[in-house]
């Protein structure tokens, strides 16, 4: 295994609320190794998006991160200043959300806006316009020399995001930040983004954080998945295993509500296992072990938060499900 | 087989609409010439992409909607053909859960006041036995009584969801329009709302339209599934012979498409996206993406053939195959 590109480690970080600071992330752990795909999945509200946002320094006002280590190609992040981060972010990582229009300006050509992209990280101004059309090709935008001359408006959903990825990607950076980049897209051009991530990995050595509450998505797309409850990674595994071995009952739990997994012996419709309950507010979290109000397994030994032994099967619990052993033949996703 | 509860024949319906701010006029083909039978106890999913028509269609079926052609019967009765009066009584018995909760849901009224709103307009008891029924409705979708004077700011997405529910039973419907219930909700939520959905059902002989683009949800929930691609129905099955033998190409991309966990990744990737209802292609609508189509597709739009047991397709590759066209 190569040296992470990304090692997140102990990250805190505190919102302020009128109930005083509160500790979203808790000692988050992650790791992203070169053109390595990691998937983060979580429910609204774990932390998801907050631990993208501080690796980044972009948190919002009201947010900050007090503890812990973020480790970007060797250089560490916390303390790196707001020069060294700018010239980092879009240059070495670079970041694609939800809503492409978050990243266009309604009021220049998308053309204009990728070759400012490049100008800006130090690209010259007579073959920018070049580049940009040719970056808008290798993200398969059909017709790109027509497309670098329209406005965002005029683009559909699924173009405006390949826009934005191509603006991510022009500066070669080792690695995308993806915020739930394909949730507003429809399924056949999800498929498509899925695709352009895997050949941009194959061709750009591109490694991916790709965030997402989409287990399914993610088991087709990701090397590894960390799983967020409450502001804290519970579990990492490389993906086929996690899958198919759940081991922190959060994880369980989550898979089993994925109605296709559900058992359909007794005709359709045996009802789906749920959890009880909901995730609690973070003013609200319990101490210890923040799952522990929640779950089945939990005793006394909860309320001190478990610490996880580092391995490539990580799980933050002390009452984990039993490892199993790999059935034969199990279909690694690329 | 007793008559079904709802019966679209030939349904069409056209907006106009601009494209963009500044566009050029034009009619959007949201609905077009669809033929659909919905059967009593039965829950029909309706799957497709943005802008395919399936929000459409389901507000069409309600009557919410002017038809452009063809009718819509609910209970044998034709609503176009109704005066106000005569349809308020059909009104009671077809509701609609939104995907929204947030929006659907008036954020200055106490979830009491929402729920017992739709008994009093259709003068359903006294205020003083609505405030029960309101109690036993909120018990029933498994919320506390005590939430009918809560807002809707002061629950939970899943909370809301089941204040929507609610409301939509207060009237006693039949007919359930459910546009995209669970799509906004967590994993976790989901299943708690899917499992309530399917206990109602069970208990009060409720008949479900179900508008989903998930299909996990749509293999777990439905017996039948409509697919539609710009407008059009272009395959109707049972769920199990969709998911084993899907027979248009679009369905095979669709299923193929989406993510569904215990399935090795596929990587056939449909190219484009599809073209604007301001602008359907000639021919069947999935002539332009489609890797089968021939110049025939192009110009003609292919009516339903028979691919099974209560399975249609609307797609010519199907024709030679089947000796003769469904009714």
């Amino acid at each position: 295994m190569s040296e992470p590109l990304l090692h997140v480690s102990g990250l805190v970080t505190e919102l302020r609320t009128a109930r005083g600071p509160v500790r979203v992330l808790d000692g988050v752990e992650l790791s992203v190794a070169p053109r390595q795909i990691v998937g983060l999945v979580g429910e609204s509200g774990c932390g998801k998006s907050l631990t993208a946002l501080s690796v980044l320094g972009l948190l919002p006002a009201g947010a900050r991160t007090i503890a812990g280590e973020v480790r970007f190609a060797g250089q560490d992040l916390l303390r790196a200043g707001a020069e060294t981060l700018r010239r980092l972010r879009g240059a070495r990582m670079a970041m694609v959300f939800q809503e492409p229009m978050t990243a266009l300006d309604p009021l220049f050509t998308v053309g204009d806006q990728v070759a400012e992209v490049i100008r800006a990280h130090g690209g010259a101004r007579g073959s920018s316009r070049a580049l940009a059309v040719e970056m808008l090709r290798q993200v398969g935008l059909a017709d790109p020399e027509r497309r670098a001359g329209q406005y965002p408006h005029q683009l559909s959903g699924g173009m405006r995001q390949r826009v934005a990825i191509a603006m991510a990607l022009c500066c070669a950076p080792e690695l995308l930040i993806a915020d739930e980049f394909t949730t507003a897209l429809d399924a056949t051009v999800q498929a498509q983004m899925l695709e352009l991530l895997r050949s941009m990995r194959a061709e750009r050595n591109l490694a991916v954080l790709l965030i997402s509450h989409d287990l399914a998505m993610l088991s087709q797309l990701a090397d590894e998945v960390a799983v967020m409850y409450a502001g804290r990674v519970v579990e990492r595994a490389p993906t086929a295993e996690l899958f198919r071995a759940p081991r922190h009952p959060y994880t369980a739990a989550l898979l089993a509500c994925i109605p296709s997994l559900s058992p359909r012996a007794a005709g359709r419709r045996a009802p789906l296992p749920t959890l009880t309950g909901s995730v609690p507010a973070p003013w609200a979290y319990p101490t210890g072990c923040r799952f522990r109000d929640r779950c089945p397994r939990a005793s006394s030994a909860c309320e001190v938060a478990p610490v996880p032994a580092d391995a490539p099967h990580m799980v933050a619990c002390h009452h984990p499900l039993e490892a199993r052993l790999p059935a034969p033949a199990i279909g690694v996703p690329a | 087989m007793s008559a079904p509860l709802v019966t679209a024949r030939d349904l069409s319906v056209r907006f106009e609409a601009r494209a963009g701010l500044w566009g050029a006029r034009g009619v959007v083909h949201a609905v077009e010439a669809v033929d659909l039978e919905i059967q009593r106890g039965e829950t029909l999913a309706l799957v497709g992409e943005t802008g395919s028509g399936k929000t459409t269609l389901g507000r069409a079926l309600l009557g919410l909607v002017p038809l452009h052609a063809g009718s819509v019967r609910f209970e044998g009765q034709e609503l176009a053909r109704l005066s106000q009066q005569a349809l308020r009584p059909l009104r009671k018995r077809m509701q609609t859960i939104f995907q929204d909760p947030y929006a659907s849901l008036s954020p200055r009224r106490t979830v009491g006041q929402t729920v017992g709103e739709a008994l009093a307009i259709h003068g359903m008891g006294t205020p003083a036995s609505r405030a029960d029924h309101v109690a036993r409705l909120l018990r029933r979708v498994g919320l506390s009584a005590e939430m009918a004077d809560r807002l809707p700011r002061e629950l939970s997405g899943g909370q809301r969801q089941r204040v929507g529910i609610a409301r939509a039973l207060a009237v006693e419907p039949a007919f359930i329009v459910a546009d995209e219930p669970v799509s906004s909700l967590d994993a976790s939520i989901q299943a708690q709302i899917l499992n309530l959905l399917v206990d109602l059902q069970g208990e009060l002989g409720l008949t479900y339209l179900f508008i989903t683009h998930d299909l996990n949800v749509v293999e777990y929930l439905a017996d039948r599934v409509a697919v539609m691609y710009l407008g059009r129905i272009v395959e109707l099955a049972p769920v199990d012979a969709l998911f084993a033998h899907p027979q248009h190409p679009y369905t095979e991309a669709l299923l193929r498409a989406v993510p569904r966990l215990g399935t090795a990744g596929t990587r056939t990737v449909l190219a484009g996206e599809p073209p604007s209802a301001l602008a359907p292609p000639a021919g069947c609508a999935f002539s332009s993406r489609c890797p089968h189509a021939t110049e025939r597709c192009h110009k003609e739009v292919p009516p339903s053939f028979a691919a099974g047991p209560g399975h249609q397709v609307a797609c010519f590759l199907h024709e030679s195959s089947i000796r003769e066209p469904a009714a």
